[in-house]
């Protein structure tokens, strides 16, 4: 099963939930973690893999074979998103501003236009404590993050998982539901406040639109108060998870620690959770 | 030759824009006639990115070989570099005024970008 | 309409008066506390406007109650549309979408027609070019709305962006030109500007044009290591940036490692802020924490004091 762990807001402990429960299941099940915010990735400052993202990852850019061009400029007038410029002889690509949708390509009356691959980050994999681990990192200046986070979820090359556990970017912009799209079911952390709540809002609404079942792990209980609660009831979402407001987690977490690994009882709970989360893909499916 | 200016409106006594991608009107004068040819600017306003890119296609459609504006990102700068077309900086005044000055070789020619992208 | 511009846009004509400095406030990692330090910089900042451009997950506003006076649709690109009477359901525009976003339904009828998913869509219009049944129509993409409002603060401009909207960063872009010209108009000195999370487009469009940045960070692993990716980021720039390391007690050793890099990459920390569980209060009482009170409130006008010095060099 493919769970992504998301949240509208930041910092509410998605990476904290997906490493601690990757860590949980490694050596029980194949796991897999994926760290799908390239732009700030954080889940290998806790696994702590001996390799680094050293793998290009590239997106492809067209270019335009001078031989061939005639300078006709359909290209860059078919372009939406204004990465061509037409000039007297050939075009002017704006490489930071293609999409790679392959229209130009497909407009030149001359065949003139190929692609290439432009580099846009680092793709790490391995193993690394029983557990598969996949992380991307995004050159700093880079724009666009979603072809980078699509190479971090390709399992092509990966051993069989029988649980892949994605960690998502926060927000609801395109690189989160990148992340998100193809996943099995959505676990959104939140915290039981009312910034919490607001973007708990947003992620339930996101995993609606892309018809994925969600649930809710409440992070830090008992801070704030039972907005999250009652909204969680008012909207029949379940609570798969309360995490209780631990001074402990927060101190492991700032160490880069992870909590499942010394404390037996927590890495048990996290095991109920994924079993849980397991029947409810189960019904989700024959459903 | 031809002169292309960002404008606020259609007319040499409007305001410069001093906005390249996002301005509302270029006008193309020929100097030192001073006819000019209005053209707008906010077609591709709704464009998702590129609106630099798209106002130096202008430039270039319109065959203008100088540009006036007040601030120009680095795309856009390069864009029109491919192309041979300097760039000169108005820091304010009128459209009128910008030209006089241009033809008293008094406005400085940029040699780069002088503001970020998504300015 | 949303980008076009007004005649009131800054820089147009009339006597020029003094450009207002624009302060953002970032983090890089989420959860930092970085709305709750904005919230209370506006509780201390006199005559400015607000901008709320962390439009994915904009929070300020819970903070301000702002009575809205302006919205707007934000409207931004293309997207596809397969009227399906005239789908012929050959499957070539499904064949030639490089982002997946088009799948087949099934009518009332029970005929099988392709469509389009929004979510997915980029716009290119690759659909439509292959298309020969002139099924797809490429339409202007309604992508979020954005707002100005009033609150006990000052003017607020804001936004909310629709699920899986790109171009964020464009919408960022909006809403800090907007702030900036409702600041010249009211003769504001500051632009106060919540930042987005992460490195991204966003973000380079929150901070392109900034004075200073201020960056909430915390004495963890993730917050040091991405506070110094979004540090690249704003000093590639050219921006100067201070830091505010926030929830400073939890961890002593990182804020003592976070300290030392400051010092070593020349970024002034303007503040260090006690974890205090008030901070949670106010926010539940819809309250910036100065207004609310307690030990990290006097902190927080201290490291105020030193923004404000900042800003004033800035100018210089």
């Amino acid at each position: 099963m493919k769970i992504v762990i998301a949240s509208g807001k930041g910092g509410t402990g998605k990476t904290t939930l997906s490493v601690n429960l990757a860590t949980a299941l490694a050596g029980v099940t194949t796991t897999g973690l994926l760290d799908c915010d390239v732009e700030e990735p954080n889940c290998h400052l806790y696994v702590k893999p001996a390799f680094a993202p050293t793998e290009p990852v590239g997106t492809p850019i067209p270019v335009v074979d001078e031989e061939l061009c005639t300078g006709c400029g359909l290209c860059a007038r078919a372009c939406e998103f204004n990465a061509l410029l037409a000039l007297p002889g050939v075009p002017l690509l704006l490489p930071e501003l293609c999409h790679n949708c392959g229209v130009c390509a497909y407009v030149c009356p001359e065949k003139a236009i190929s692609e290439v691959d432009r580099e846009v980050g680092m793709l790490g994999a391995g193993e690394v404590h029983g557990m598969y681990f996949r992380w991307g990192l995004l050159h700093v200046g880079e724009a666009r993050s979603t072809p980078l986070v699509r190479a971090v979820k390709d399992l092509t090359d990966a051993p069989a998982l029988h649980t892949v556990i994605i960690d998502a970017p926060p927000g609801v912009a395109c690189p989160a539901v990148e992340a998100m799209r193809g996943a099995d079911f959505a676990v959104l952390v939140t915290e039981p406040t009312p910034f919490g709540l607001h973007d708990l809002r947003l992620a339930v609404e996101t995993a609606r639109q892309l018809a994925m079942p969600c649930g809710v792990v409440i992070n830090r209980v008992g801070i704030g108060d039972s907005r999250v609660h009652d909204y969680c009831a008012q909207e029949d979402l379940p609570i798969l998870l309360e995490i209780p407001d631990d001074r402990r987690i927060a101190e492991a977490c700032s160490r880069g620690e992870v909590f499942a690994a010394v404390d037996g009882a927590f890495a048990d709970k996290l095991r109920v959770f994924a079993s849980d989360l397991e029947a409810r893909v189960q019904r989700a499916v024959t459903r | 030759m031809k002169v292309a200016i960002t404008a606020a409106g259609p007319e040499l006594s409007s305001p410069v824009d001093q906005r390249f991608g996002r301005a509302r009107y270029l006008l193309v004068v020929d100097v030192p006639e001073r006819t000019l040819e209005a053209v707008d600017n906010t077609a591709g306003m709704n464009a998702a990115q590129g609106a630099g890119i798209q106002a130096a296609q202008n430039v270039i459609d319109n065959k203008a070989t100088a540009l006036i504006t007040g601030h120009c990102g680095p795309k856009a700068f390069r864009a029109l570099k491919a192309a041979n077309i300097d760039v000169y900086l108005a820091s304010g005044g009128t459209v009128a005024e910008a030209i006089d000055q241009f033809e008293a070789g008094k406005l400085e020619q940029t040699s780069s970008a002088d503001v970020d992208s998504h300015w | 309409m949303t980008a076009a511009p007004s005649p009131s846009a800054p820089g147009h004509s009339g006597p020029q008066l003094p450009v207002p400095r624009q302060l953002v406030v970032l983090s890089g990692k989420g959860g930092t506390g970085k709305t709750s330090v904005v919230a209370a910089l506006a509780t201390l900042a006199s005559n400015k406007v607000l901008a709320d451009c962390d439009v994915d997950a904009p929070d300020l506003h819970l903070l301000l109650d702002p009575r809205r006076v302006q919205s707007e649709p934000f409207v931004s690109g293309k997207e596809a549309r397969i009227v399906p009477e005239r789908c012929s359901a050959c499957g070539d525009c499904m064949d030639n979408c490089r982002f997946d976003a088009i799948g087949m339904t099934r009518l009332d009828s029970g005929r099988s027609v392709y469509v389009v998913d929004p979510v997915a869509c980029e716009g290119c219009g690759m659909c439509a070019r292959v298309c020969t049944s002139g099924a797809v129509e490429l339409q202007d993409a309604e992508r979020g709305e954005w707002f100005v409002s009033d609150t006990r603060h000052g003017p607020l401009v804001h936004a909310r962006l629709n699920i899986g909207g790109e171009n964020s960063g464009k919408l960022v872009t909006l809403v800090r030109n907007k702030a900036q010209e409702l600041a010249q108009e009211i003769n504001a000195g500051l632009v106060l500007v919540d930042g987005p999370p992460g490195i991204g487009c966003p973000v380079i469009a929150s901070v392109t044009g900034a004075d200073l940045v201020l960056a909430v960070t915390e004495p963890t692993v993730s917050g040091a290591h991405d506070l110094l990716r979004a540090a690249d980021l704003v000093t590639g720039f050219g921006i100067p940036l201070a830091v505010c390391i926030n929830k400073v007690d939890l961890n002593p050793d990182m804020a003592a490692i976070i300290r030392g890099v400051c010092a070593e990459r020349d970024f002034p920390v303007v503040g260090e802020l006690s974890y205090d569980t008030a901070v949670v209060r106010a926010q539940v009482e819809g309250k910036s924490i100065v207004e609310h009170g307690g030990g990290v409130a006097d902190q927080i006008r201290d490291l105020w004091k030193t923004v404000e010095s900042l800003l004033a060099k800035v100018e210089e």
